[in-house]
């Protein structure tokens, strides 16, 4: 085995691949974020950041596949680092009792994150690969947000992101070795407010449509 | 040690320990009373006084690990109620005091879990583990030859402070008994830090750190995944500042070393 394989082999490597792959979801998070919001300015403006979104072509492209690369990564280390902590303990406690440092984002991680990836493989099936030539994507938003049923699981799914990246967001800096008393309060801090800016930046949406519209 | 109004208090209690004749055995938990116990004792003397009571009785004594009940070796540990060592924070077992308890409480006492630390008999598991770590890298290699002056390498104070909070961890397996990944990862990057912090522990700690990681993953410990119980129940307060510290050592030793 070369270093590489070598290294992203050991668990501390595995996390490191999940810290990286994680942090790179939280910067597509905000992008995405910043997108939507265009929503709130109609139709047309809307449909107008979509069009310079996919006016960007093969760059689109390549963060698509980057995208999916990583996603695959987080998927399948995360499933291996979780499988193998599942072994770590063959006999469990007949009691057991958190000492304070869980959190229920942290005791939910594979669990959210399972729901996430689920979400995913529907929200690009009904977004990515939607016939786009007979209707706009603003259309297609609408048409799903003003179902009660999509509406509600969307912003259901979006409280389960906010608690995945409750824990996801400050872990992705303790695995990388960012933790020092200077900063790492901040960044728990930051951590519970980006997971707030998740659940109520993107759950939002389809009760604005649902409410407003 | 004073109940606090000077007057010893005697409580009663029922304990659900867990009993295992040997290693492959089936164990289940077993109940006792323990009886008369004053508030002053040690959690182990309270074993003690129960298990003095079970050998009268023709009966097979408890089994569980201590040396230097004082809270410094780390060989005694179990899980009381469901918390690594009991309830009370910064506390090995042997330093827990029964007053903690009132008359009338049912206490569940457990041996540590782990895969990696094999059940020898009712409380006592085999942390042998852990000196495979040790050996693996957690020591800093000195020739034979005169003793070298103290002072004679200058240490910042505050370097030399982190080091010795990390120097504090005894090696009891709290961290990983309580953690939910059964990871030992803050056991790791307490040795490992201890020796990365001064200049005597540097010129070995790309090679050091890769090795312990390696053979703490040989040893089918978890996968820390900063759920930060282990902080919050390891008896010398040792925090993931550490396993941050780890982190680092092991990304350095990956990246700006020959070490594979
Ligand atoms: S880090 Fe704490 S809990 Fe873990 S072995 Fe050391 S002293 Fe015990
Ligand atoms: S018996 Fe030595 S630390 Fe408890």
């Amino acid at each position: 085995m070369n270093w590489v394989t070598t290294f992203f082999s050991t668990s501390v490597g595995k996390k490191i691949l999940m810290s990286i792959t994680g942090m790179s979801f939280i910067g597509f998070l905000v992008v995405h974020l910043i997108g939507n919001l265009t929503i709130y300015g109609g139709k047309d403006y809307f449909d107008s950041y979509v069009d310079h979104l996919h006016s960007l072509g093969p760059v689109l492209h390549v963060f698509e596949i980057g995208l999916l690369t990583f996603a695959l990564i987080h998927v399948l280390t995360g499933a291996v680092l979780t499988f193998q902590n599942f072994l770590s303990r063959p006999v469990r406690y007949q009691m057991n009792r958190n000492a304070g440092g869980r959190t229920l984002g942290s005791a939910t991680m594979p669990y959210t994150g399972a729901i996430l990836l689920i979400f995913l493989v529907f929200h690009v099936l009904h977004f990515h690969f939607a016939d786009h030539t007979v209707k706009t994507t603003f259309e297609i938003v609408t048409g799903y947000f003003v179902n009660p049923f999509y509406a509600g699981a969307y912003v259901c799914v979006m409280i389960v992101a906010a608690f995945h990246v409750s824990h996801g967001f400050w872990s992705a800096f303790q695995t990388l070795g960012i933790n020092h008393g200077k900063y790492t309060p901040m960044l728990k801090i930051l951590s519970l407010l980006f997971a707030c800016i998740v659940a109520a930046g993107f759950g939002f949406l389809p009760i604005y449509f649902n409410m407003f519209i | 040690m004073s109940t606090g109004d000077g007057m010893e208090k005697k409580i009663n209690l029922t304990l659900k320990v867990w009993r295992q004749k040997g290693p492959d055995k089936k164990g289940k938990i077993e109940t006792y009373r323990a009886e008369d116990i004053s508030t002053d004792m040690s959690f182990l003397e309270m074993i003690d006084v129960v298990n003095e009571k079970l050998v009268l009785e023709g009966g097979d004594p408890i089994s569980f690990d201590h040396d230097c009940r004082e809270g410094i070796c780390g060989m005694c540990g179990a899980v009381v109620n469901g918390r690594a060592h009991g309830p009370s924070k910064g506390t090995t077992l042997c330093q827990l005091h029964m007053r903690h308890f009132s008359d009338g409480d049912t206490v569940v006492i457990e041996p540590f879990r782990s895969r990696a630390f094999k059940l020898v008999k009712d409380l006592v598991v085999d942390r042998s583990a852990f000196d495979k770590i040790i050996q693996a890298g957690g020591y800093v290699s000195v020739n034979t030859g005169g003793v070298p002056d103290a002072n004679a390498i200058p240490i910042p104070q505050e370097k030399a402070d982190l080091a010795m909070d990390a120097a504090q961890c005894i090696g009891c397996g709290a961290c990983v008994a309580s953690c939910p990944n059964a990871s030992a990862m803050l056991f790791v990057s307490a040795k490992v830090s201890q020796l990365a912090l001064l200049p005597q522990g540097r010129a070995e700690a790309p090679t050091r750190v890769i090795n312990m990681v390696k053979e703490m993953d040989n040893q089918l410990f978890g996968n820390c995944s900063n759920e930060r119980e282990c902080e919050a129940e390891c008896p010398k307060s040792i925090s993931i500042v550490n396993i941050a510290r780890l982190n680092r050592e092991f990304i350095k030793a990956g990246l700006l070393s020959n070490e594979k």
